[in-house]
């Protein structure tokens, strides 16, 4: 049997935009060549993701939000609010959950960080926090579900999950629009007991 | 957001003299928490970040003889699950796992948890006129959506509320900050680190621009065990005071021998409520000396028709944190 391409829909949508990004050749080349000067807002940093290591160019504004997906394509960390406010660009930095879109890309140099694509298992078992979400229908419409499971695994880790209600308190900072919380809570109950 | 350089000394003094000896709008980074955000927002637009949290010595939770030492750049998290703080202090243990969410108090610092700056609406958005924003621009406040604003301290100027829950703490436990300066370190009273609006909205605290908080001392105190920080929301977590009261007693039998109250979310910076401390004093601590209390730490308000019930509310918060407290004697 012959192996069919496989595309997610993201580099489907990638791959169209350069396209229409190529399309008048020598402005392309010219940004080419402005992107390996060093610009004087410019940092360089190593970066530490699910144990790969990554060296970068980025703006010193890029927060690890935005470097994550626009630079190292892991697309699994979403931006919703990017204030700190809901929760769904939730990664861990240094074993810690943190809020990416607070953190400057430059501030989780020497740091591991961990984001959704890091927790399965690698021959790809799912996290014991994926598989709950999964049996207790945590998620409609699924944005907000890495924000919940990083911040879930975190919560979890912490000793911070020992009842419902302490479940509530410590995963108040991951808001679901669809309100999936009832499923959410006992996803968590089930994974801390595993 | 406005370009900046962002560099990372990795001593106090490397950093205050970069703060002290670098133009445009330098900012201390920290958690980053409030910075960032504002600086999203365009409200803060420096062009140098000094980045502090590759210094080093400014981490540590420690006793110094009768005193709890907190380094500017522990976190929220470490404080609120610290075993020690939760028995002697539930009160700042309190008013931190009752501020924010587990991810920003993994972030935050407790030096940049002092300082930061008001939720008011129009403060975040630069198309308002804010005196405390653009000195001179009015307040759009005043006469606009006020229903979370200050009632006690306010001015003609600005309404803004401190948002903070653990500077309220630390103003009942008779708290302090360390500062650093290229003129040497001095101490602060935490009940005087913030200012209140009067004519210049736009100036939040003493610290002179070329300062930075190193720590936090709270002497040890026999009101510590008998505390509480009680804060009332919108929402059951994750949400600013609408109101809170941070409580602390000491009693004799059914009698107050000693009371502290601060109030959160009700005023322009935290807020100690001296003469309701005083009306306790060698009273049986019932419901009626703790609503006399609440009436005197409310004296005094401004409030408009929107902010205005927000005062019997802070009023039952402080009678319900007294009761708290009073259960814990």
């Amino acid at each position: 049997m012959v192996d069919s391409p496989k595309f997610t829909r993201r580099e489907v949508l990638i791959a169209g935009a350069s396209l229409a990004a190529v399309a008048p050749a020598a402005p392309a080349t010219a940004q080419a060549a402005a992107a390996t000067t060093l610009a004087p807002g410019d940092t360089a940093l190593t970066l530490q993701v699910n144990g790969e290591v990554h060296q970068l160019l980025v703006d010193s504004r890029a927060t690890l939000l935005d470097t994550l997906r626009e630079r190292l394509g892991l697309f699994g960390t979403k931006k919703g609010c990017d204030h700190g406010q809901c929760g769904a660009c939730t990664v861990h930095v240094g074993g810690r959950r943190v809020l990416s879109c607070l953190m400057l890309a430059k501030q989780a140099e020497g740091k591991e960080v961990t984001t959704i694509e890091g927790i399965a298992g690698e021959d790809g078992t799912l996290h014991p926090v994926q598989q709950a979400f999964l049996d207790h229908d945590a998620l409609q419409c699924g944005y907000c579900t890495p924000g919940q499971i990083m911040s879930a695994i975190a919560c979890i880790r912490e000793g911070h999950a020992g009842s419902p209600d302490e479940i509530r308190e410590y995963m108040s900072g991951n808001l679901c629009r669809c309100g999936a919380y009832a499923g959410i809570v006992a996803a968590i109950q089930q994974a801390a007991m595993t | 957001m406005h370009p900046f350089r962002h560099l990372t000394p990795t001593t106090s003094a490397e950093a205050i003299h970069l703060l002290a000896t670098t133009p445009g709008r330098p900012r201390l980074l920290a958690g980053g928490t409030t910075l960032l955000d504002l600086m999203k927002l365009n409200v803060e637009q420096p062009e140098l970040l000094i980045d502090i949290t590759r210094i080093s010595g400014l981490r540590e939770i420690s006793i110094d003889g009768d005193t709890l030492v907190l380094g500017a750049l522990v976190h929220m998290s470490d404080v609120a699950d610290h075993p020690v703080i939760k028995r002697d202090y539930p009160v700042l243990s309190e008013a931190l796992w009752r501020g924010a969410s587990q991810q920003i108090r993994n972030m935050a610092t407790l030096g940049g948890n002092l300082l930061q700056r008001t939720r008011c609406s129009y403060f975040r958005d630069t198309q308002f006129a804010c005196n405390k924003r653009a000195p001179g621009s009015g307040c759009a406040a005043i006469d606009g959506g006020n229903r979370g604003h200050a009632l006690l301290g306010t001015s003609s100027q600005c309404i803004a509320t401190y948002p903070g829950d653990w500077a309220v703490a630390l103003v009942a436990m008779d708290a302090s900050v360390d500062t650093l300066s290229p003129r040497g370190q001095r101490t602060i009273p935490v009940a005087e680190l913030h200012r209140q609006p009067g004519n210049s909205p736009h100036i939040d605290h003493v610290l002179a621009p070329d300062e930075m908080i190193i720590g936090t001392r709270v002497p040890a105190s026999p009101l510590g065990r008998a505390s509480t920080y009680l804060k009332i929301r919108d929402r059951e977590s994750y949400a600013f005071a609408l109101t809170s009261s941070a409580v602390a007693l000491s009693m004799d039998g059914n009698r107050v021998r000693d009371a502290r109250i601060a109030l959160g979310g009700v005023a322009t910076v935290p807020w100690r409520a001296r003469e309701a401390e005083r009306s306790l004093i060698g009273k049986a601590l019932d419901e009626t000396a703790a609503r006399l209390a609440g009436a005197l730490a409310f004296a005094g308000v401004q409030t408009s028709p929107q902010n205005a019930f927000r005062v019997p509310l802070g009023i039952n918060t402080l009678v319900r944190a007294l009761m708290i407290a009073k259960g814990r004697t």
